[in-house]
């Protein structure tokens, strides 16, 4: 191979890479960009045009006082909504997946193996499958269409990924280290506070992002359990986007997907290592 | 040890000896109760002549009939076919060669592959209404296309009954190439560079170095790869709410959306409880051969 060829081939993968690049990134910016235009532009100009005159117009409007469906406040309350299922679905199920995968690892009694493997069945069952019976229990609670409903809804569905999470990362702690600290008098929640919990910042991290990222985009549990106050934002940015009061502004629309958007993006530039380690460990699935 | 634990109280003993178990307990119960009792529950359910509420009186496959008598349930089916395997195909081919070209020690390849994957972190959803706004037959690429001198350029497949459903595909193609090219990568750092220098050695151009030597070692990759992806389709449901709702009629929907729209909308819960577990035997027929021959590979080692 001359050297010639040898740089026009490198030059081609990069030009391929590129790209792909910009194909991946083309909606982001025709998004971003349309959010900026008026009405008035998006209708004379084309998608890959840039805002002659950018302006927050759409933003604010998304944000403040869009219609979704009856109601027109805009996205601010679902996003609230979703913030408020977000974080107590993540805390809780994280915290009982560390628990959990403390136990599956390190202090193993018949049946946990048998335990766990029925455990990781529930990563794969499509949820279509609990939907009805989990109406009529949330009903019987009195639950239906609440947060706290949901809340609980994603912690029960949460649970099997967030205990294999653990339960990967704990296998590869020396069995050792529990026996000695059990020779030294610690207990079952002292070893698990001083030797367990110090290690565990990194599965953490990856368990809260990808626990945050689920839930956050969750779409089927939101339009089917949530009520007309208490609906996620995914469900409320459907219904906008299906909303046609008077003319079709596709600004809006942008604006609200990015709002919509945005905490799973933040998260996924500032942290996209652990996002992908999740990725791969929800992947291989043990 | 013995020592230790005859210091502490019997009481202190025994509850320390309960207590993992006591940890798993709620889970256990949940899962009980929450997945495989709930499963029975829509089992059953679909074996009644539930409609609007719960009805426990037995008709046997009378559902199931009528299930699969619907012509919406047909284009369900067919459609989750075409998208499935066009997904899955798409996906891996794209997600392959993008991993090998950026596996030739590319400068700014943890750019590049942030792009690549930042789709991943976006719901279905969100996805759905910006491809929705891309893909619309009036403002879209093809009024892009006719700016740009194809003044016949036609794009209207959102609104064609024949071609909805392949907007669905470049949509998720989109979303989930990404994380492919993710795995492929992963699989290829793993890959021994002795055996590339090995081929080299025995004359093997890069083609055939790839074609004989590293394909063959990503095979897990790509057996992973294929069961998540036809999972991700069969459960596919968010995306087609967004991107089509379903239409035009009901031409772009999935299993997942027929269920949710006889379930909830219709209150034809025996329908959509059929529909459900066949829902659940289409991700059983391709999980468990996939985990029967991970287990035998893994006992095997």
């Amino acid at each position: 191979m001359t050297d010639l060829q040898r740089c026009m081939g490198r030059l081609s993968i990069y030009l391929l890479l590129f790209a792909f690049a910009l194909l991946y990134l083309m909606p982001l910016y025709v998004m971003v960009t349309t959010s900026l235009k008026d009405i008035e532009e998006i209708r004379q100009g084309n998608l890959l045009a840039l805002p002659n005159a950018p302006s927050l117009y759409a933003w604010i409007k998304a944000w403040g006082s869009a219609c979704t469906g009856s109601e027109c406040q805009g996205l601010a309350p679902f996003f609230f909504n979703s913030v408020r299922i977000v974080v107590p679905a993540v805390l809780i199920s994280t915290f009982i997946g560390a628990l959990n995968g403390y136990v599956l690892a390190k202090w193993r009694f018949k049946g946990s193996e048998l335990l766990f493997g029925a455990l990781l069945f529930g990563c794969f069952i499509p949820f279509q499958v609990i939907l009805l019976p989990m109406a009529r229990l949330l009903a019987l609670l009195g639950l239906a269409n609440t947060v706290t409903g949901l809340v609980l809804v994603h912690v029960i569905y949460g649970v099997a990924f967030t205990t294999l999470f653990f339960r990967n990362f704990y296998v590869s702690v020396p069995t050792e280290l529990v026996k000695a600290a059990q020779l030294d008098g610690a207990n079952f929640f002292q070893i698990f506070r001083h030797i367990f919990l110090p290690i565990s910042v990194p599965i953490f991290t990856v368990t809260v992002i990808w626990q945050f990222t689920q839930i956050w985009n969750d779409f089927l549990f939101g339009v089917v359990y949530s009520g007309p106050g208490t609906q996620p934002i995914t469900v409320a940015l459907n219904n906008l986007v299906n909303t046609s009061v008077g003319g079709k502004e596709y600004n809006v629309d942008m604006a609200a997907a990015l709002i919509a958007a945005l905490p799973t993006l933040v998260v996924y530039v500032l942290a996209g290592k652990y996002f992908v380690r999740g990725l791969t460990a929800g992947a291989v699935k043990g | 040890m013995r020592d230790i634990s005859r210091t502490r109280t019997g009481w202190a003993n025994r509850l320390e000896h309960w207590l993992p178990k006591l940890v798993l307990a709620p889970t256990t119960l949940a899962m009980i109760v929450c997945m495989y009792g709930f499963i029975v529950w829509t089992g059953a359910l679909s074996l009644t002549k539930s409609g609007m509420l719960p009805q426990w009186e037995f008709v046997g496959f009378l559902q199931y009939d009528k299930l699969f008598a619907n012509p919406r349930w047909d284009v369900a089916l067919s459609n989750l076919v075409v998208f499935g395997i066009l997904f899955i195909v798409i996906s891996l081919i794209i997600g392959l060669f993008l991993a090998i070209f950026l596996d030739q020690k590319i400068r700014l390849e943890g750019a590049i592959r942030t792009i690549y994957l930042y789709p991943m972190a976006v719901s279905f959803v969100v996805t759905g209404t910006a491809w929705k706004w891309i893909l619309n037959p009036g403002l879209g690429i093809e009024k892009l296309m006719r700016d740009l001198g194809f003044s016949d350029f036609e794009f209207r497949w959102l609104v064609e009954q024949d071609m909805a459903i392949y907007t669905i595909v470049i949509a998720a193609v989109w979303q989930s190439s990404g994380f492919v090219m993710a795995m492929f990568l992963a699989g290829l750092r793993g890959v021994d560079d002795s055996l590339i220098k090995a081929a080299h050695i025995d004359g093997a151009n890069v083609w055939q170095t790839y074609w004989h030597v590293i394909l063959p070692i990503l095979r897990p990759v790509f057996f992973s790869a294929v069961v998540i992806l036809s999972h991700i389709a069969i459960k596919s449901f968010d995306l087609v709410q967004a991107l089509t709702g379903g239409g035009p009629g009901y031409a772009s929907d999935l299993p997942a959306n027929f269920m949710y729209t006889f379930a909830f909308n219709r209150a034809q819960m025996g329908i959509g409880a059929a529909s459900a577990m066949i829902m659940l035997f289409g991700v059983l027929a391709v999980l468990v051969p996939y985990l029967y021959s991970e287990l035998r590979g893994s006992q095997r080692d």
